[in-house]
């Protein structure tokens, strides 16, 4: 039971960031321009993409990042669900069902829940103790690219890419070991 | 031809070689059942069989401390590997996931007997369509991973379903990977032994395999990094552990120091070593002639009815000090006629006393006053009968010294002391008064061997843990295992809606695992046959992105569920699963009960009383408060020692009354009873002692043991005077038996402490305030 909670702690990476990044040719420069982050509203859509299914699944709603480690999720459309990690609680409430976990509970559960929450506090060091790390691009369209280094994430996750344009991060994409993918596009509301 | 010495000592001897073997094949026990009542009602045999063998009695809580963060880490990791592997553990949870592969398994195959979810409605065209949608929806949520390996097998999401149902609640916290304390200075772990709550053995073993392992993972830290690291552990089974150790040692600690004081007084009395191993037979009969009563009534002797053999001692003793010191000079016959009737009535009050006790509901008093009486009655036949023949007609005790015949002297004149003692008496009766309030108010934990840094202990680990202190439970019973699980399902129905209103925080329940074949039944009879189910799936998901045509796993797996049929208990075998059935399912004498563990709805509320009654009312199943059970119980075993005890001072004084046949003289050896009951509960309160159920036993006893030595006294008060032989022998006698009673009161037991600080000082007490007021004053 707790395992597959765990697992779904996955699900909260493909969904997120209301960042304001700044572009930066190095990892260093990105990660500083990061941490500056003061969290904001965001509008989200989710494709799903599933080998089994012949359309992607897809879902919209809102999202609130506020730094360095509360991040809210609300689905709105096709039904009204909620997440919010908050330190390393996650909760989750869909059809007045409430569910709350633990992620520190288990690495590979940690290491999904750093992806997003290191990216946007800009914590390179938390990030490269699941993580290697590859950044492409410039300042008006920077690329980093997440490589899970151990074997428990490896074996579900191929990678975790998450791209911007200047103060913006505009997609997280999962791509799944299996071949199936989660793309996350986000838009700023308000900063 | 035998002589009668040898005939009578023949005999005795072998009623005595027949109680070693009676008490040899007897059980001893130093269990919890000393204080669970013998009549229970159904909510304290609830209480009863949860702390024996409840889940709950089977949890060890245990915390590492010392070192940092990740050397506690690797050695809880160590630990629970090792303790899984002694397989001495039903369960060691650390925080860290277990294989819980087996457990979704299992939930994945018996998916439609378990699934809330599934009725005729589901399985329609309209149900089939708005559940798989409802699934493919999901994909996008953070249940997605969870639902899509599954996604083919299950479109419909009974998996989910009943995972849902599970929600675990309160976790602890996590630090490095296991689980830690609040503070996070401590790694925790729960384990959950195999051996029974009651199994007092299983439990030792249990915890010497937690030490071992311990030990284990601290050696094999590289480094020396575990020297830091030190382990607390708490828990049922541990205390009970502890409570047997600690009886065990007291009993004979208690029984030598009792001995050995008794023998020195006697050696010094008589010296003489033949007397003092004759003066012993009565004593020794009277022991081992409790010890076999009890086990023969009981089955099961408590290691605190032997300690309490050590009281038994130093009154048994008694009788045999009279005689010799009085048929001494006497002569036999003379002793038999004019000493033997008044050791006769001490020993009708010692009996009425003890006697009385045998009506308690608290089994652990009740089999102290057997004891205590068939060891008193055959301490006095042994001596009527059995010494005298024994001892023949040489029995020269040492003639009183000089301090007696200074004491006699004395004696006459202690009737100067009334206006001061009753003074004193005032002022006992009136600080008595004033704390009347204040004198009794603990409970039943008062008896326990636990100590209070123990408790405190204890409480801290379950916090930390946020273990199940199952305080409040539902229980549901039924004629049949059918029966029962079914009245469990109609509660849960009832308990749902309070969960959902939030009145409650949640509740466990062993229908989750284990459904009614009558409601497992009514869900497979909800599923299409294979055809029937092709063509509602292929009508259902035209539009879908999920095809029909993907979803052959899903149309084999309703076909093999109807043919699987419900689920039996035996299906669970070998799972987590079967242990949470077990531990709520329990088959009584005349059925089958179902415990329903409740949660509170947040840590600092209350139990809603007055709401889960009024929800349950009508269904038969009972709430049952735990604590409120214990306090219930406790004030039942008090009220009822109060009507005992006041029932036995009752008989006695009926007793007296008939056998003195003078109101004065009744009066006399009366008030000397009250005023040293008076003085002695007045010392131990304000001595800062926590009054309670066996210091009200205590007080009996001190009525009973304590009129013996006012009745000699008495016998002067009757126109017999007293002489310095039996003087002595009423001294020797009371010293004795107030060091029988007085070692108790260096016990760490609260049972056999609480009699003992209350006898002890008492018995010589009575003597005094006979002497005082019963005793004729020699005017000069």
């Amino acid at each position: 039971m707790k395992r597959f909670l765990r697992l779904a702690v996955l699900g909260l990476g493909l969904g997120l960031v209301a960042s304001m990044a700044h572009a930066a040719y190095s990892l260093d420069q990105l990660m500083a321009d990061l941490a500056q982050n003061k969290g904001g509203r965001a509008r989200f859509v989710e494709k799903r993409f599933v080998a089994l299914l012949d359309k992607p699944v897809v879902a919209s709603g809102e999202m609130l990042y506020t730094p360095p480690d509360r991040l809210e999720k609300r689905t709105l459309l096709p039904k009204p669900e909620s997440m919010v990690l908050d330190k390393d609680k996650l909760i989750m409430e869909r059809d007045k069902r409430r569910m709350s976990i633990n992620v520190s509970s288990r690495p590979e559960a940690q290491a999904f829940v750093e992806s997003i929450r290191s990216t946007l506090s800009g914590n390179r060091q938390a990030l490269e103790a699941h993580y290697r790390l590859e950044i492409q691009g410039e300042r008006t369209g920077w690329t980093l690219t997440l490589l899970p280094t151990e074997p428990e994430i490896a074996a579900l996750l191929q990678r975790v890419t998450v791209s911007g344009s200047q103060k913006q991060v505009q997609r997280i994409e999962y791509l799944q070991v299996d071949g199936d993918r989660s793309e996350l596009t986000i838009e700023v509301i308000e900063p | 031809m035998m002589s009668s010495r040898l005939r009578v000592f023949l005999l005795w001897l072998l009623l005595m070689c027949a109680g070693v073997a009676v008490v040899a094949n007897s059980r001893f026990s130093t269990d919890i059942s000393f204080f669970l009542p013998s009549r229970p009602t159904p909510e304290q045999q609830v209480l009863v069989s949860q702390l024996q063998d409840g889940s709950v009695s089977r949890l060890l809580m245990l915390a590492v401390e010392g070192g940092d963060e990740s050397q506690r880490a690797v050695a809880s990791r160590a630990m629970r590997k090792g303790l899984l592997a002694g397989g001495q553990f039903l369960s060691v949870q650390n925080g860290e996931a277990a294989a819980t592969d087996g457990e979704r398994d299992f939930f994945l195959r018996y998916r439609y007997q378990l699934s809330p979810a599934v009725n005729d409605q589901r399985f329609s065209e309209a149900g089939l369509r708005e559940a798989v949608g409802d699934t493919i929806q999901s994909l996008a949520s953070p249940m997605g991973l969870l639902i899509k390996p599954f996604l083919a097998q299950d479109p419909t999401g009974e998996l989910l379903a009943v995972l849902e149902q599970l929600n675990p609640g309160a976790q602890p916290e996590m630090r490095a990977g296991v689980w830690a304390s609040r503070d996070g200075e401590r790694a925790m772990m729960l384990l959950e032994t195999r051996a029974q709550g009651s199994d007092i053995d299983g439990q030792a073993q249990s915890i010497e395999r937690v030490r071992e392992a311990f030990d284990a993972a601290k050696a094999g830290m590289a480094d020396g990094g575990g020297a830091g690291l030190s382990m607390q552990l708490s828990g049922p089974g541990v205390f009970a552990v502890k409570s047997r150790e600690s009886i065990k040692a007291e009993v004979s600690k208690l029984l030598l120091i009792s001995t050995l004081g008794i023998v020195g007084v006697l050696l010094w009395a008589y010296r003489s070593p033949r007397l003092l191993a004759l003066g012993l037979l009565p004593m020794l009969s009277g022991a081992l002639a409790g010890a076999v009563v009890v086990s023969l009534v009981y089955g099961t002797v408590f290691g605190i009815t032997v300690g309490f053999g050590s009281a038994l001692i130093g009154e048994a003793v008694d009788y045999a000090i009279y005689f010799f010191v009085q048929s001494g000079r006497l002569g036999l016959a003379h002793w038999r006629r004019s000493f033997w009737p008044t050791i006769r009535l001490g020993v009708m009050t010692s009996a009425l006393g003890f006697g009385a006790l045998l009506f308690s509901g608290f089994p652990g008093l009740a089999q102290l006053g057997l004891y205590a009486l068939s060891g008193v009655v055959t301490a006095a036949l042994v001596t009527r009968f059995v010494l005298p023949t024994l001892a023949g007609q040489v029995h020269s005790v040492p003639e009183p010294g000089r301090w007696v015949h200074s004491v006699l002297a004395l004696l006459g004149q202690a009737y100067r002391l009334r206006i001061g003692v009753l003074a004193l008496a005032m002022a006992a009766g009136s600080y008595l008064w004033l704390e009347r309030d204040d004198l009794w108010g603990a409970n039943l934990s008062a008896l326990s061997t636990v100590t209070e840094a123990e408790g405190a202990n204890d409480g801290r680990l379950r916090a930390d843990l946020a273990a199940p202190d199952a305080r409040y439970l539902v229980l549901v019973t039924g004629a049949s295992q059918e029966a029962a699980l079914q009245a469990a399902e109609e509660v849960g129905d009832r308990l749902d809606g309070l969960v959902h209103e939030g009145v409650i925080g949640g509740y466990d329940t062993p229908v989750r695992f284990l459904p009614s074949a009558e409601r497992q039944n009514r869900r497979l009879a909800a599923l299409p046959e294979p055809s029937v189910l092709q063509a509602r799936l292929a009508a259902a998901l035209v539009d879908s992105p999920l095809s029909a045509s993907k979803l052959g796993p899903f149309i084999d797996g309703v076909a093999s569920a109807r043919s699987a049929g419900a689920l039996q208990r035996k299906d669970l075998d070998g799972t987590a699963m079967a242990l949470a059935v077990d531990a709520m399912l329990t088959r009584s004498v005349k059925g089958w009960n179902v415990m329903l563990p409740l949660r509170l709805p947040s840590d600092e509320s209350d139990m809603p009383v007055a709401r889960l009654e009024a929800a349950l009312a009508g269904s038969g199943a009972v709430f049952v408060d735990m604590k409120g059970e214990f306090d219930t119980l406790y004030g039942g075993y008090v009220s009822e020692a109060v009507s005992l005890s006041l029932a036995g001072c009752a008989l006695i004084v009926l007793l007296l009354g008939l056998t003195l046949r003078s109101p004065i003289r009744l009066m006399r050896v009366l008030l000397t009873l009250v005023l040293t009951v008076a003085v002695v509960i007045a010392g131990l309160h304000a001595s800062g002692e926590k009054l309670h159920l066996l210091h009200l036993v205590g007080m009996l006893l001190i009525v009973a043991v304590g009129s013996n030595y006012a009745l000699f006294f008495d016998r002067a008060a009757g126109g017999e005077p007293l002489d310095a032989a039996t003087l002595m022998s009423l001294c020797v006698a009371t010293l004795t038996t107030a060091i029988g009673f007085g070692t108790l009161a260096a016990s760490r037991v609260p049972v056999l402490n609480a009699i003992g600080t209350t006898v002890g000082p008492g018995a010589l007490l009575a003597l005094l305030l006979a002497a005082v007021f019963v005793y004729p004053p020699q005017r000069r």
